[in-house]
């Protein structure tokens, strides 16, 4: 720790973080330890709970955490060994495919399986769903066949007539006066409208600000396109067991949802999921696909695999819901906001979970806001990467950059004025100085067709955590050691930092720890959701390697004759603290071992006091916009990212690119589009779904700011979505700056480029 | 789609047809087909063509017999016959290089590409790219750059990177971005990929 990093006494008033579930109730009596940044670092009590090792501090040195590590299963992923879901192959396995309605809305009236089962090979070809058709490729029939091949070829042979009925696919069709009522139990559209208090201290609060600006932002809807589809491959194994290898971001909930299906203990059934191909929040629940590969699988008594085909993951994987957020914002001229009016409309499809988050990050004064969600004939949305953040940051930042322009200040100025997060405080001046910010030009000034901006968007996260997972450590007499738990690397790295953690905590070498996660028979683990895997997981960890070294301590001890408290782990040895001459190496330490292996579980327990409650980022973007064919290019891009104590820095700052990649792509190209007439989706592939490719890539660079929170033993934080938030929005900020004028549409296609600046041109 | 019962097939023509169209043909074709794609209804197709053939290729390194319907694509019997799960199927179209493999040499998507068209070829996968344990070094590469996440699109761009890196010992970020712009990854790796094709080329030049 640096001696110029002062250390500020907590303010018992002020409980800093803002996220007190799952927290301490106080520290009466607990011992202080440091947390924070630096050039703020604080004194929190904490109570370490029994069993449980002390919390990483600020300053604290570590052999194995914070190196840069090639994730454990890298060659496994390299050398195609990597066995996902998908790739399972088992004795007697039956494919199987759903049959699915091309029309948005309908009525299946009869179904013909007979041709279908002629074909050789096919076993079942029967209805399976509602008859009811409400999107396009709802499913209502279900194929299984000894090949891939046949499960196809009976689905094309299945003939089914339907009473096509008028639908609203979508969001325009559903606000329609006639609009056929989605849902027929309630209205297309849903929701909360002002409330007249607010609306009224708003228009008060205006009327003291020298400018409010006005907008409408729009966003489309999304797709998560996993490239491993929403499937498994399940295998019942009578009379009453089950293992279902699954592509899914939780094992846990996919067990308990499997023992539903199959009515059978959940105890006796296993999902595995050692490798899953992609999920972004789309794969939390064991989805229609598995289920019905389940149900068969007991049905037939043989394994069963049914993944969803390409078509079908547009349409029924899940995705990110559209938006259309009004928004007026009031500000003086000394850049203090003081009234913000948002209004949100968005739609889910069939499903919910439409709206916006905005505002957020910033300090608004008077906030009156309306949130909306409209009902459509189309797939439903499932979360992804931040629900309803990159979509609100979007039209938030924009609403920002205007209102700065309205006053003539700096857009970062505006931020850091109104953004009191000590996180984000430091990195809009490490950013800005890092980027270049002060070379940006004023907006619209260049000369030439192509020109340059810069853009600046803010990123903050909720989760550090909770309770919800225990963790196996296990050494053995050979001196390996083991670390289990059953929730799932959904790609992020998790099984190298587990690895990593219990290392760290028993002072051997990485290479000395296998980690094992994805397979419910080792212990609780949490779903992937809210970047919560890592911050549940490896506290729990470092607690069971914790007490798994305290056991070998004590074994030593008794040799030695002293306590095991004497004794410390480092460096693959153990050493005596108060006797330098005493050391024993790791492995000579384990063959003392009485009995076989050692094994303990970590609990993971509430959180701390944290440092800050919520995680932060600051992100810089930097553009070329050709005004004659409307093309943006993203340029350069930085962004500055918290994620508490770095563990594994490589594959942290992996999923920092993961996020600017996909934000570059919302920005830029993805969109479902939806055909008026059909309600088909016209580009359910992987051609016209356009999505960021190696050729729209940015120069990027991923600053990791190292804040030790405090809220844990470890104080790490999720990625997953935090550096998700902001991207989009700091791109169109960039777009901005360039012409002059914001383009108010995502993604910001060149026909919507093009639209923007004729616009304007009209408009002058 | 003749006697063929995959989806796969019907593309084949049309990406073929969408390469030599303007995009607005593209586009009024691209809606068509959707609908007919999309209708499962209708008469059933004609009965698929029965039967299997034996064929002979060589499968990284070793002599493989294999008995196939005329229909089965390289990548279904890699997958579905062979256990060679390494090869990733995820668009079935030619659109996403997942399924990316080397015939004789050369990248090609194994769902474009007819098993008995594999007959007297060396097909090389990402399971025969190593040397035993020693990585190939766009392997190596990927491994320290991280250049992965789920993992999913990681064979595919393995291939494509390794036979750019054959042909082109030192390419620039420009020309690496051309060479796997036939491949998909949805996680977002392409940066890493870069910084990894960076090290692949140093490790290559450094005789491994």
């Amino acid at each position: 720790m640096n001696a110029d990093d002062p250390v500020i006494p907590v303010d018992p008033q002020d409980p800093a973080p803002r996220r007190r579930r799952n927290q301490q109730d106080g520290a009466r009596g607990g011992k202080p330890f440091k947390f924070g940044q630096k050039g703020d670092v604080r004194e929190v009590a904490v109570n370490v709970p029994p069993d449980e090792p002390p919390p990483w501090q600020f300053g604290d040195t570590h052999a194995v955490v914070g190196q840069r590590t090639p994730r454990v299963d890298a060659v496994a992923k390299v050398t195609g060994k990597a066995r996902y879901a998908y790739d399972m192959n088992l004795p007697g396995m039956v494919w199987a495919a759903f049959v699915r309605c091309p029309h948005a809305r309908a009525k299946v009236t009869a179904v013909d399986y007979a041709e279908a089962l002629k074909i050789p090979g096919v076993l079942v070809a029967k209805d399976y769903g509602s008859k009811e058709i409400r999107y396009a490729l709802q499913h209502f029939g279900i194929v299984a066949a000894e090949t891939h091949a046949a499960c196809l070829e009976a689905v094309r042979a299945v003939k089914a007539t339907f009473e096509v009925l008028p639908h609203a696919a979508r969001m325009d069709q559903a606000l329609a006066p006639d609009a056929p009522r989605v849902h027929a139990e309630r209205p297309n559209k849903t929701g909360d409208d002002f409330r007249p208090e607010a609306v009224a201290a708003f228009e008060k609060a205006a009327q003291g600000c020298d400018a409010v600006v006005s907008g409408i932002a729009t966003t489309e809807v999304q797709t998560h396109m996993c490239l491993e589809p929403h499937g498994v491959t399940a295998r019942f194994e009578a009379p009453d067991r089950a293992t279902v290898w699954a592509s899914t971001q939780a094992t846990f909930g996919a067990r308990g949802e499997v023992a539903r299906v199959l009515k059978v203990p959940e105890a006796n059934v296993t999902v595995i999921a050692h490798y899953m191909g992609g999920g972004f929040g789309s794969k939390f629940s064991l989805g229609v696909a598995g289920a019905a590969a389940c149900t068969l699988s007991k049905e037939l008594g043989r394994p069963v695999k049914l993944m969803l085909e390409r078509r079908a993951e547009h349409a029924q994987g899940g995705n990110r819901p559209s938006s259309v957020q009004e928004m007026s914002l009031g500000v003086k001229k000394d850049g203090t906001l003081a009234a913000y009016k948002v209004s949100k409309t968005g739609t889910g499809g069939i499903g919910g979970g439409a709206g916006a988050a905005n505002p957020m990050i910033y300090d608004f004064g008077e906030v009156a806001e309306a949130d909306f969600e409209v009902a459509t004939n189309a797939g439903a949305a499932a979360a992804m990467r931040a629900p309803r953040h990159p979509q609100g940051s979007f039209a938030l930042e924009t609403i920002m950059n205007l209102a700065a322009e309205a006053i003539g200040m700096d857009p970062l100025e505006l931020r850091r004025k109104n953004d009191k997060h000590p996180i984000r405080a430091r990195q809009y001046v490490e950013g800005a100085k890092r980027f270049g910010w002060d070379k940006r030009t004023p907006s619209g000034s260049g000369k030439g067709p192509i020109k340059k901006g810069m853009g600046v968007a803010s990123s903050l996260w909720y989760a550090l955590g909770g309770r919800g997972a225990q963790v196996l450590c296990r050494i053995r007499k050979d001196g390996s050691v083991e670390i289990r738990n059953g929730a799932q690397d959904i790609g992020v790295g998790t099984k190298t930092i587990l690895a990593m953690v219990a290392a760290e905590e028993l002072g051997i070498p990485l290479s000395r720890v296998t980690p094992f996660l994805g397979d419910t028979n080792d212990p609780i683990g949490p779903a992937s959701g809210g970047s919560t895997t890592a911050p549940t997981i490896m506290p729990a960890a470092r607690t069971a390697a914790f007490m798994a070294g305290r056991s070998l301590r004590e074994i030593v001890a008794k040799a030695w004759n002293c306590g095991a408290d004497d004794l410390a782990l480092g460096g693959g040895k153990v050493l005596h603290l108060k006797d330098g001459s005493k050391s024993m190496t790791f492995e000579k330490a384990c063959a003392l071992m009485p009995g076989d292996e050692i094994a303990e579980l970590g609990k993971r327990t509430g959180n701390y006091a944290a440092y800050e409650g919520q995680t932060g980022g600051v992100h810089f973007a930097e553009v070329e916009v050709d005004t004659e064919d409307g093309t943006i290019s993203v340029t350069r891009y930085l962004a500055l990212q918290d994620a508490g104590t770095i563990l594994n820095p490589l594959t942290a700052e992996s999923q920092v690119n993961g996020a600017i990649v996909q934000g570059v792509s919302y920005a830029l190209f993805e969109e479902r589009i939806l055909d008026r007439q059909l309600g088909q989706q016209v580009n359910a592939d992987m051609e016209m779904y356009k999505i960021a490719g190696p050729k729209d890539m940015p120069r990027a660079e991923v600053i990791l700011t190292e804040v030790v929170n405090g809220a844990n033993n470890v104080g790490v934080a999720g990625l997953g979505e935090g550096p998700s938030v902001p991207v989009a929005a700091a791109i169109a900020g960039a777009v901005h700056n360039a012409l002059g004028f914001p383009v108010w549409s995502l993604p910001m296609t060149p026909d919507r480029v093009l639209a923007a600046i004729a616009a304007k041109e009209k408009g002058k | 789609m003749g006697g063929h019962a995959e989806e796969g097939k019907g593309s084949v023509s049309r990406r073929g047809f969408l390469k030599s169209a303007g995009v607005a043909a593209a586009a009024t074709s691209l809606i068509d087909d959707a609908k007919k794609a999309m209708e499962p209804v209708g008469p059933a197709p004609a009965a698929a063509v029965r039967g299997e053939t034996e064929i002979r290729f060589k499968l990284n390194g070793k002599e493989t017999v294999a008995k196939v319907p005329p229909s089965m694509t390289l990548l279904e019997l890699l997958r579905e016959r062979l256990d060679m799960t390494g090869t990733k199927q995820v668009c079935d179209r030619g659109a996403c290089g997942a399924c990316t493999v080397h015939l004789d040499g050369r990248t090609v998507n194994s769902c474009l590409l007819l098993a008995m068209d594999a007959t007297g070829r060396d097909v090389t996968t990402v399971e025969g790219l190593a040397v035993g344990d020693r990585l190939h070094p766009v392997q190596q590469g990927f491994v320290e750059e991280d250049a992965m996440q789920c993992g999913f699109c990681t064979p595919g761009m393995v291939m494509s990177c390794a036979a750019l890196l054959a042909k082109n010992p030192a390419p620039t970020r420009a020309e690496c971005a051309e060479g796997i712009s036939g491949n998909i990854c949805r996680c977002g790796t392409y940066l890493n990929i870069f910084r990894a094709m960076d090290r692949a080329s140093a490790l290559a030049k450094g005789g491994k």
